[in-house]
């Protein structure tokens, strides 16, 4: 393990495909900029020959001399860009992506098996799975017949625009589709990562809090839909629903929410209609059951 | 902790434009609706200018205060969230600073 910053091939990024049952890495998410061996010489100044001390004596010189140069960058420029282009990509294929983000254990993955099910034959739907570790979210998914690729993060807390077009590769989603990524569950960094989504759909269950939105803002701000899940659990614990859905509309005044049950199929008619909805919205010249 | 991946980010883009000159000091533009802890990145930037022409520089970081605009009424107030709700009632604000997480300058040897 690398003790600069803790990361180690096991850490870096991989892609599973579990029908084929081959991972690979895409450790392509973080620029290492200290290299691992002494390789490169730009963080040494006497390359050319003069002795150490010479180093101390150029520094100070130049202390009183230093450069500024204006940069004005954005930060996220890159993963932006790349963003850019998946979503091209997916416009270009009349593909509707959407991000699925909610806390760990917020019930997205049983979700998406319902839906998958609850829709096979109707509309072509492929997923893949984010997670810091394991494929066992990617199985659940293939065993609905779907076809799905796993993201291993690592250490990432998010899954990022390059970390997608590599999965999109291994992937390749039909055209007149709808791709499902459920991103690493994670109510803080995945808002700040646009993967080229058309849009995000947080989850929120209700043995979580009913004022996660406020407390999260930053994700149910950028959110278009929010999904309030396993309702038939409310009898039995203390959740205001009435209280989490102004939470969330005084975050996002245009947040839309669905009140369900994965498990029992309640109010999942009116999710399906807005993915239905959504499909058409893609492309109305096209159809999405050819 | 993204600030972990961000921090990279911000090494590796000043490390590209220092080609190969040491650099002296970093200064960054966060915003307080950025959800990017500056103490967070200043402890990260340690870790990762580690054998990097950005060791030992200097982190400045300018942070920038929230401001909202209202979409009814076109009211611009101070906001220390993503979210508020203007003296009008709206509660439809639009994020008009407070948002950034930038590299404004770098200074060279």
């Amino acid at each position: 393990m690398c003790t600069t910053c803790g990361c180690s091939d096991g850490a870096l990024p991989t892609l599973t495909d579990p029908e084929t049952g081959e991972t690979v890495s895409i450790g392509v998410a973080y620029d290492h900029h200290h290299h691992h061996g002494h390789d490169h010489t730009h963080d040494h100044h006497h390359e050319h020959g003069h002795a150490h001390p010479h180093v101390g004596h150029a520094h100070l010189h130049a202390a009183a001399h230093g450069t500024a140069i204006t940069l004005e960058a954005e930060v996220l420029a890159k993963n932006n860009r790349l963003a850019e282009r998946n979503r091209g990509w997916f416009e270009g294929r009349n593909i509707l992506a959407l991000n699925l983000v909610s806390s760990p254990g917020a019930g997205k993955t049983t979700l998406l098996e319902r839906t998958l099910a609850d829709l096979a034959g109707e509309l072509p739907i492929s997923v893949i799975e984010g997670d810091q570790a394991t494929a066992n979210d990617a199985e659940r998914i293939r065993a609905t017949g779907a076809r799905v690729v796993q993201i291993n993060t690592g250490t990432g807390c998010h899954l990022e625009a390059d970390m997608l077009a590599r999965g999109l590769q291994t992937l390749d989603p039909p055209m007149n589709s709808v791709l499902m990524i459920e991103n690493v569950g994670n109510l803080v960094c995945p808002a700040l990562f646009d993967l080229g989504e058309r849009a995000k759909v947080v989850i929120l269950s209700i043995t979580e809090g009913e004022d996660k939105p406020i407390k999260y803002p930053h994700m149910f701000h950028v959110a278009s839909v929010m999904i309030l899940n396993k309702i038939d659990l409310l009898p039995h614990v203390r959740f205001d629903l009435t209280r989490c859905v102004e939470h969330a509309r005084q975050v996002n005044p245009d947040i839309q929410v669905f009140q369900v049950s994965a498990i029992t199929g309640q109010g999942l008619d009116a999710w399906y209609d807005w993915l239905r909805e959504q499909v058409v919205g893609v492309d109305q010249s096209r159809d999405m059951r050819d | 902790m993204h600030e972990l991946g961000i921090t990279r980010n911000i090494v590796s883009i000043v490390a590209e434009h220092a080609s190969e000159r040491r650099v002296k000091r970093v200064t960054l533009e966060i915003g307080r609706l950025s959800a990017v802890l500056p103490d967070a990145i200043r402890f990260c930037f340690d870790v990762c200018t580690q054998d990097t022409p950005l060791e030992g520089a200097e982190l400045e970081i300018l942070e920038i205060p929230g401001r909202g605009r209202c979409r009814e009424c076109g009211a611009e107030f101070e906001l220390e969230q993503p979210f508020g709700r203007c003296d009008c009632g709206s509660v439809r604000i639009e994020c008009i600073g407070g948002e950034e997480l930038k590299i404004k300058e770098m200074e060279v040897y």
